[in-house]
């Protein structure tokens, strides 16, 4: 299908070249502010007036981040956590996309308008019940009281991008798994997955971000500094005060957290772009 | 045969089943079942049976009310202001010459960074002394003095719409460009040759084709942003003296720290009411495709 192509001309540049520019510091600006008041020394910091540009470059507040507090294990917990639901979303996923992709299921309908109704439930609504199932079990501050729900609340996109990518891999593979007497648990093992690299790429980096970012269960279930992830233990940096904030290391704290995800999307753009807008211009 | 394949699928949708079940379903039902039990310090947190009492006690709340309305607020000029800038901004995109590879990476920054972490960034951002937001707009000369944004209810509920905005505006961005770059290019040749002018084209053939994309995002974002929790929990705490507490504030108060299970439970369904209204109104405004195959 033919599709819009812009023509060259140079007043078409210069509004290319300013959209782009506006669009860059809208996106980075924010960003870009953090680090540079990570990079300053706190005289510089609280002084007037407001450097946009550090007078005198510091490290400090990165060393303090690792050498005083305990950053490196938030970090830790963070990617763990993420990770292992990463990887729990995947493997739960597979088959039910499987199933939805190939073997259409009757009630498979009904089962889709559920996980749908989960994305698009905001997490407190599933908090308390979670919570005190966590307490009665004894999981609390254990990395599992996230991993398991972090795992569930993504399912609705591991399984229908998943899914979806599985479409797009031929019937004649299965066909030819059926001939080779493959089982159905056989062909996506064997043959299925093993093609389905970029699928599973593109969602696990998905179930991966959010997970990194969740705040409201990891904030409530693990209380315990040393079980913190990353997100809530800058929240708690603030100390429920709003003056007098330590702000090179909250900015430092902050560069910190979102580098794993900047190198995420620098590398793996093209697959996030994909992925995100496939769920919703496919259907 | 049939029968057999029928439970090879069930089989390989089980673990999924069960885990959404557990997750999702089961909280859902037992916040249902809590919202009819009193279950707060005064039972001594043992869940003692009261009807329909919590709801009674919610009509007569109207704290509770000022959050659903302060939240709706937040969800229309948040959720509005997104949708124009991000329709704006793709439509920018699409029609430039070159860039729309790193406009797009730089469209993902915003969206892929922890919330949490970012809305301590903002606090700093709107600082009365030192924030950056003052700075730029004094030197502008749109200010005179400071003002200190999240320590006036007004000016900290427009921080709050800001941060949100900065946020999610991208991600419609992404989701718009995808869309156009589905619309075939011989619908405008066609309307060219028809004498249809731009603005003609933009309103009978770009709109029209983008609604099933729009739909989706504004739905999505509103019931998102109608859940706000992260970004004012960090920003504000809900504060200056309440002026920023949204549902999802508030109900999370009375379960972690006054410790009203019941009532929190029968807030939480009051709130998915609200939503479920507000979900039927996206969908009467958005939802209905015309002569599309939706």
């Amino acid at each position: 299908m033919k599709t819009y192509l812009p023509g060259f001309s140079w007043k078409r540049r210069g509004v290319g070249a300013i959209v782009l520019g506006v669009l860059l510091l809208w996106c980075l600006g924010p960003l870009w502010w953090q680090f540079v008041t990570s990079v300053k020394t706190n005289a510089e910091i609280t002084g007037l007036p407001v450097t946009y540009w550090p007078r005198q470059w510091t490290i400090e507040h990165y060393v303090e981040l690792f050498a005083r507090r305990p950053f490196a294990r938030f970090l830790w917990n963070s990617f763990f956590i993420s990770a292992c639901a990463t990887a729990l979303c995947l493997a739960v996923s597979a088959p039910a996309a499987y199933a939805f992709a190939r073997l259409k299921p009757r009630g498979g309908p009904v089962v889709v308008a559920l996980l749908v109704g989960v994305a698009f439930f905001p997490t407190i609504a599933f908090f308390f019940p979670l919570y005190e199932v966590v307490r009665s079990v004894g999981l609390t501050n254990h990395p599992l009281s996230l991993i398991i729900p972090y795992a569930a609340f993504n399912l609705p996109i591991g399984i229908l991008f998943l899914a979806a990518f599985f479409r797009t891999i031929p019937r004649e593979i299965d066909e030819a798994g059926v001939i080779d007497g493959l089982s159905h648990v056989g062909i996506l093992w064997r043959l299925i997955l093993p093609l389905s690299g970029p699928g599973l790429a593109t969602t696990g980096i998905l179930v991966f971000i959010a997970s990194w970012n969740e705040f409201l269960l990891a904030l409530t279930f693990l209380p315990r500094m040393e079980a913190q992830t990353v997100t809530v233990a800058i929240a708690s940096l603030s100390g429920g005060s709003l003056f007098e904030l330590p702000w090179g290391l909250i900015g430092a704290a902050i560069i910190i957290s979102v580098a794993p995800l900047l190198v995420l999307v620098a590398f793996l753009q093209r697959r996030i772009v994909d992925g995100l807008t496939a769920g919703t211009t496919a259907n | 045969m049939n029968r057999n394949l029928a439970w090879t699928a069930w089989a390989l949708l089980a673990p999924a089943l069960i885990l959404v079940l557990g997750v999702a379903v089961y909280p859902v039902v037992r916040t249902l079942v809590l919202s009819f039990f009193t279950q707060n310090l005064s039972t001594n947190l043992e869940p003692v049976f009261s009807g329909l009492y919590n709801y009674q006690r919610l009509l007569a709340d109207g704290h509770f009310w000022e959050t659903v309305i302060r939240t709706l607020i937040f969800t229309g000029f948040a959720v509005g202001s997104e949708l124009v800038l991000g329709l704006a901004a793709a439509l920018a995109v699409h029609h430039s010459p070159f860039g729309r590879g790193l406009a797009r990476t730089a469209a993902l920054v915003p969206w892929v960074l922890p919330t949490a972490a970012l809305g301590l960034g903002w606090i700093w951002i709107f600082n009365d002394q030192f924030g950056v937001v003052n700075d730029l707009l004094i030197h502008a000369g749109m200010l005179s003095k400071p003002i200190a944004w999240l320590g006036r209810p007004d000016t900290a509920f427009t921080a709050l719409v800001l941060a949100d905005v900065w946020k999610t505006t991208p991600f419609i961005t992404l989701l718009l460009l995808a869309g156009l770059q589905t619309i075939p290019v011989q619908l405008y040749e066609a309307a060219s040759i028809d004498g249809a002018s731009r603005w003609q084209r933009f309103v009978q053939i770009t709109l029209p084709m983008l609604q099933p994309t729009i739909f989706v995002a504004v739905l999505f974002r509103a019931l998102q942003s109608f859940g706000i929790f992260d970004l004012v929990y960090v920003m504000t705490g809900g504060g200056p003296g309440g002026a920023t507490e949204t549902v999802a504030i508030y109900t999370y108060r009375n379960f972690m720290r006054y410790l009203d299970f019941g009532y929190g439970a029968a807030l939480l369904v009051a709130g998915a009411g609200v939503l479920s209204v507000l979900t039927g109104g996206i969908w009467l405004v958005l939802g209905r495709s015309n002569g599309g195959d939706r």
